[in-house]
């Protein structure tokens, strides 16, 4: 019987699970994700977790709690640094440390460090030391990571497409699909803004991609912009960028779409008691100041959040958004 | 002439006032937090920013109000938010229509450039690099007399026969130490502190308790932040020894890591093993090390959702588990109240004291 690996559903799992599920899959491991959010995951994260963490760590630990007893190890990496530059929100980075001394009897976890920058092949030598773990020869673990990264490029090809991350990874496993059905047109385009982890998880973000859908509006996230015409932002006229690899992605997009132009509203989506985001929102909402022209609202998540609550301001925005639409249209 | 100003963090602006003073610029001495700050600092921040960015933004529109157009902090690199505020700042208080200058240190180890850069523009006197060297000397001296001073209050503060003598007396010295200007008369200053310190009546029967104090910086630091809260254990009878100093952690972090700081870290690595920036696994790690020096118990500061002190908080109960010692944290904000502080202090003391006696007398029983 194959070694299975448990991968929770939640936070970095939105951008790497299909290169994960690959790499494992290449060197003989079973991957076993743990699945959609639901209400008792939820419950479980928020009983295990500390008050004060934000809900995607709690959420984190749901997921944790699920999988506990169903696997042989669970892969929590220690994710520092992957583009040379900026580094994770230091709850990523202490993320299996939290796990290992504060759930009990936790199956071994693979806490591989990777930081690319301590030097140029870090990263596949942090994937030779996870390969160690199943006894992976080198050469093994080179070919499957090198698999593992061709798939993490059509999955985020995918992605810059206009798929929602787990719209992508169905299409990665039956592809063709894509040329079939595309993603729904609409006269009203928003972007959401914020971290994957919240704004993809249905059920802590009370499904507002699905929400804005039914309301006859397309929706973008930073995820569909190529990763290059974020990179021409710079550091968005501050004397420093942003710590954080996934704030400063945001950051940029808000940048770009409020400069570009062609979006009719901009959401931002963040977590109670996020502290990165304190900042963020702070720094979104000065240059959304500048631009009159795209409304812009913050909308604020946590476990508690209600179903009706959120569909009522999301209507509402979305209401006043098409009537200004219609009174410029006039106007001209 | 511009008038500088720059963050409050405990006595420290003493030293501070004095350095950007011989350097020829006029100081505008930034007020003691009050409630008045606290509402200012957070009628302008972000929600969820944490307490020390709230507080500072008070202070510095206070400052401001007085006549400062030229503020001086300190930058960093993360992954904690406070190297980003300096700039937040900044763009806050342009926001609110304020024009003003921000020089913002950063770690000299890594931006060598940047601090001669900032030194420059701070040297309004132009005087030689020689005499600048003497003066952050001389200023060094006088954050160390200062914290040796503190040191020792929190040492007799729980002995002490009449109540409140030592933070009377703590008071007064601060000002000797204050008004020295020459290294001889600092030295001077700090001895005779140190003696009217040491000359408190005290009570040595006393069974006095002894707590570690571990977590943010800026909290330790900053009484106001924190409440006093050394003073409320002090007055409960507990001895307290805070991990963090100004000197100590500045030392650290800018041009040599101490053994202190090194052993901290080791210590740390077993729970901790990456630094998750601000003082996460310094607070790991004192804990760890006072557990091994006998503590009878450690609190943890920690301003409201400060990252790297949840992840440190997770873990803390293992650590306070495996080492048997009682772990107290405190989440403070503009919201904390003394009274509830307080009332958990007595109840933890009482716990910590409980345990304490049990310990002894069934260690005579079994021998």
């Amino acid at each position: 019987m194959a070694v299975k690996v448990g991968i929770p559903g939640a936070l970095l799992f939105y951008l790497y699970f299909p290169m994960w599920q690959a790499f494992f899959n290449e060197i003989g491991v079973q991957v076993v994700p743990s699945g959609r959010t639901t209400k008792s995951i939820m419950d479980k994260g928020i009983r295990e977790a500390l008050a004060d963490a934000c809900v995607p760590i709690k959420l984190f630990y749901g997921h944790v709690m699920d999988l506990k007893g169903k696997v042989d190890y669970l892969f929590i990496p220690r994710v520092v640094c992957l583009n040379r530059k900026t580094v994770y929100c230091p709850k990523f980075l202490g993320l299996p440390d939290m796990i290992k001394y504060s759930v009990d009897d936790v199956p071994p976890i693979i806490n591989v460090r990777m930081d690319s920058r301590q030097g140029r092949f870090a990263i596949l030598k942090a994937y030779c030391e996870i390969g160690k773990y199943f006894g992976a020869g080198k050469l093994s673990v080179i070919r499957a990571y090198l698999k593992a990264a061709g798939i993490h490029y059509h999955y985020n090809r995918l992605l810059r497409k206009g798929w929602s991350p787990l719209e992508a990874m169905e299409l990665l496993k039956n592809p063709g699909a894509d040329k079939i059905c595309r993603p729904p047109k609409a006269n009203l385009k928003f972007a959401i803004l914020g971290y994957p982890y919240a704004i993809y998880d249905s059920f802590i973000s009370v499904s507002i991609v699905e929400k804005l859908r039914q309301l006859g509006v397309m929706v973008m996230t930073a995820e569909n912009i190529h990763p290059a015409l974020l990179a021409l932002q710079k550091n968005c006229d501050l004397p420093k960028r942003l710590f954080w690899t996934l704030s400063d992605i945001v950051l940029k997009a808000a940048h770009l779409l409020f400069k570009r132009g062609r979006i009719d509203g901009v959401l931002h989506l963040t977590a109670f008691g996020c502290g990165p985001d304190s900042l963020l929102n702070k720094l979104i909402e000065m240059e959304a100041k500048k631009h009159r022209n795209i409304p812009f609202m913050t909308l604020m998540i946590d476990e508690h959040t209600g179903e009706a609550g959120m569909a009522t301001r999301l209507e509402a925005f979305v209401d006043m958004v098409r009537r200004r639409k219609e009174a410029e249209a006039c106007r001209r | 002439m511009p008038k500088v100003t720059f963050p409050r963090m405990g006595e420290s602006w003493r030293a501070f006032k004095m350095l950007l003073e011989d350097l020829g610029n006029e100081v505008v001495v930034p007020p003691r937090p009050n409630k008045r700050t606290l509402d200012f600092g957070v009628r302008h921040s972000p929600e969820f920013a944490c307490f020390p960015l709230k507080i500072l933004m008070g202070t510095y529109l206070e400052s401001i109000e007085m006549g400062a157009d030229t503020i001086v902090t300190t930058g960093g690199v993360g992954p904690c938010r406070a190297g980003e505020y300096a700039m937040l700042h900044q763009k806050i208080l342009n926001d609110l229509g304020y024009d003003l200058k921000m020089i913002v240190f950063e770690p000299p180890r890594l931006y060598p450039f940047n601090f001669i850069k900032n030194v420059w523009a701070l040297n309004k006197a132009r005087i030689s690099i020689r005499e600048i060297i003497a003066h952050i000397k001389r200023a060094w001296r006088k954050l160390q007399a200062l914290d040796n001073a503190e040191k020792l209050s929190h040492v007799v503060r729980p002995r002490e026969v009449k109540r409140g003598t030592t933070t009377t007396v703590y008071r007064k010295v601060l000002e000797w130490i204050s008004e020295a200007y020459t290294t001889e008369e600092i030295v001077e200053a700090e001895a005779a502190a140190l003696e009217a310190l040491r000359g408190i009546p005290q009570d040595f029967s006393k069974d006095v308790l002894k707590v570690g104090i571990v977590g943010e910086i800026y909290v330790l630091l900053e009484p106001a932040s924190n409440l006093e809260i050394e003073e409320i254990l002090g007055d409960l009878g507990v001895e307290v020894e805070r991990s963090m100093f100004l000197t100590g952690w500045t030392r650290d972090n800018t041009w040599n890591e101490t053994t202190q700081g090194l052993t901290v870290k080791e210590a740390a690595s077993p729970y901790l093993p990456e630094l998750v920036g601000g003082h996460g696994r310094d607070s790991i790690g004192h804990t760890i090390l006072y557990a091994g020096r006998g503590f009878d118990g450690i609190i943890q500061l920690a301003p409201f959702t400060c990252i790297p002190e949840i992840v440190a908080r997770t873990i803390l109960p293992r650590v306070s588990k495996d080492y048997n010692i009682p772990v107290l944290t405190f989440f403070l904000d503009e919201q904390t109240g003394k009274a509830g502080m307080t009332t958990r202090l007595e109840a933890f003391t009482d716990l910590m004291r409980r345990k304490k006696r049990f310990h002894d007398v069934s260690t005579c029983l079994t021998g």
